[in-house]
């Protein structure tokens, strides 16, 4: 399962989105589709969960959780500092 | 002469079950102080309706502080019960900053929750010469 598949699964799960999540591009705003920023703490949980990673408060911010692209750059750049690659 | 910021939102008490119910601690503790956990202890629809009601006082806070860049960590805005009930705000780090930034001299919540609903109003007033937009 590409990274990309398992965030889509989570916003599945978690994002309460009123639409399919099959149904949005990797660049379509999630909060314009209706995820809550109730939602999106669920959906940060479950990333960090998911990927073994803890979002700083630098990155606690909408444009973080925007959209899947968003989240796959914010994972990325988590995965890549812990493991020394970001460097 | 002030000027008037006004921050409102809502939050859905059963997301806030289901969330304590599914992440346990980890969603308690990164997002409510130990005082707010403390405050809202009771049967569980008790306990997730006093968090929702928290959880929107703290999205209410953003709304007037206005981040431009990342928000406040959810801690660093904490609401604060008093013995007689009525509920204050306590702000720290970069919600502290921010509010300070924007020349908010006071700041003040209201909580409510019916049914399946909880939300908050949180007011706050800027002396005129140090408000900015």
């Amino acid at each position: 399962m590409t990274m990309d598949e398992e965030i889509r699964d989570i916003l599945a799960e978690h994002a309460k989105l009123p639409v399919d999540i099959s149904t949005l591009g990797d660049t379509d705003d999630l909060f314009r589709a209706g995820m809550t920023s109730h939602a999106s703490v669920n959906v940060m949980l479950a990333l960090e969960e998911q990927f073994d990673i803890e979002f700083p408060e630098a990155m606690l911010r909408k444009g973080t959780f925007e959209s899947v692209a968003a989240i796959a750059r914010a994972i990325g750049t988590l995965v890549n500092t812990s493991t020394g690659q970001g460097r | 002469m002030s000027q008037v910021r006004v921050g409102v939102d809502l939050v859905s008490v059963e997301d806030v079950d289901r969330s304590v119910l599914r992440f346990g601690d980890r969603y308690l503790r990164r997002v409510y102080t130990d005082h707010e956990i403390a405050s809202c202890q009771g049967p569980p629809r008790v306990t997730a309706a006093g968090l929702a009601a928290r959880f929107a006082a703290k999205e209410a806070a953003v709304k007037v502080l206005r981040p431009s860049g990342p928000r406040p960590d959810w801690r660093s805005i904490e609401v604060r019960r008093h013995d007689d009930g009525w509920c204050g705000l306590e702000l720290r780090g970069r919600a502290a900053r921010l509010a300070e930034e924007a020349g908010l001299r006071s700041i003040a919540v209201s909580l409510s929750h019916e049914g399946d609903m909880a939300g908050a109003v949180v007011v706050a007033l800027a002396a005129e010469e140090d408000a900015k937009p």
